[in-house]
């Protein structure tokens, strides 16, 4: 690896472990997220610092390209995250649609209590 | 909210403003006594004031859930408010309101859902296209299938529902068009409850729009299908 390959890596992993430490201050994400994307930001610095763990870790896979392995991860990792807000999605839309429901209820007997009186 | 019987009467409603006061005056002279529950699911037009104008409940929602959002809504106030039977009715007019007494005596002689039904016909009235039948046929056979029983109307969406129907939709009513009545269906089997079907005419709808259009329709047909060959998949199929 280059050296300013390495500079790029490095700066690319600081500034994700950065913009999540600053969101986390801030309180914009959810405890269990901040925990997700700091492991992921660490795990890129970890990786920026020490490039030849890829291949390392490729050859114990048995992939020839080092690359590979890190696409094989990164799209795992993207994967699984869509399939987790799908299901987050689901669980948020169900809960709106109870809140609709009963709020419709709620107007429709209020309506029907102020006729009687 | 009068009416001894402890019967409501569910009418899901989208844009049915023109219709819907020709269904209520018609219900109330038809099938005298019984509660009125419209809900307007976030109907752009008048629905709302049409309804109330008639002297129907109106649950107003406050954005479009789709038919089987709307019936969970109409189930939740069953259950709420004691009602023991209830029925639903199409806001458009292709219901005739005479004919809930039929579905309401199978729920006396010990249904827990009644389906009222096109096809098990008496004069055979009901004509739909042919794209349209196919995929009924399809949805039959697959019916037959799971439930383990012949139904000649999958799609009805007129049908009467006892008081543990009313249970066990008011939570797990399907919200998603075209599942509210199929997996309904399948649903009420799985469960254990029974389900009967009675034969009734029905009309052209009076007024408002079909809800959905062939290219649509085929893609909620798939859909439909996927998600019943794996809720299937969990449970098992009841025997006969």
């Amino acid at each position: 690896m280059t050296w300013q390959a390495h500079l790029f890596a490095s700066v690319v992993a600081i500034t994700s472990l950065l913009v999540i430490a600053r969101s986390l201050r801030r309180r914009e994400l959810k405890a269990s997220y901040a925990v997700l994307w700091l492991s992921l930001g660490t795990g890129m610095a970890v990786l920026a610092a020490f490039p030849r763990l890829l291949d390392w870790v490729s050859l114990r896979l048995g992939i020839t390209y080092g690359p590979t392995t890190l696409f094989l991860l990164a799209i795992s990792f993207l994967v699984l995250l869509a399939v987790h807000y799908s299901k987050e999605l689901s669980r948020l839309e169900e809960r709106t649609r109870i809140l609709a429901e009963e709020v419709a209820l709620l107007r429709a007997r209020w309506d029907h209590d102020t006729d009687r009186t | 909210m009068s009416g001894d019987n402890r019967t409501i009467v569910l009418i899901p409603a989208f844009n049915e403003e023109a219709a819907l006061p020709a269904v209520l005056k018609e219900l109330a002279e038809e099938a005298p006594g019984l509660d009125v529950l419209v809900i307007d699911d976030g109907s752009q037009d008048r629905t709302t004031a049409a309804a109330r104008k008639a002297g129907a409940l109106v649950a107003e929602l406050p954005f479009n859930l789709g038919v089987g959002g709307a019936l969970r809504t109409g189930f939740r106030f069953a259950l709420q408010e004691g009602y023991d039977r209830a029925v639903q009715l199409d806001g458009d007019g292709q219901h005739d309101p005479s004919e809930i007494v039929h579905l309401l005596a199978a729920l006396d002689a010990g249904a827990d859902m009644v389906i009222g039904s096109r096809f098990a016909d008496r004069d055979g009235g009901y004509v739909v296209g042919r794209a349209r039948g196919g995929a009924m046929r399809l949805l039959r056979l697959v019916v037959h299938a799971l439930a383990g029983r012949y139904f000649t109307d999958t799609s009805s969406g007129f049908r009467a529902f006892g008081p543990d129907a009313i249970r066990l939709f008011s939570v797990t009513f399907p919200a998603e068009y075209l599942s509210d009545s199929v997996e309904a269906l399948l649903l009420a089997t799985y469960a254990g409850l029974s389900v009967e079907e009675v034969p009734v005419a029905m009309r052209e709808r009076a007024g408002g729009i079909p809800s959905t259009r062939n290219l649509r329709l085929a893609y909620h047909y798939m859909r439909l299908l996927t998600v019943i060959a794996f809720t299937a998949s969990r449970r098992p199929a009841t025997e006969e």
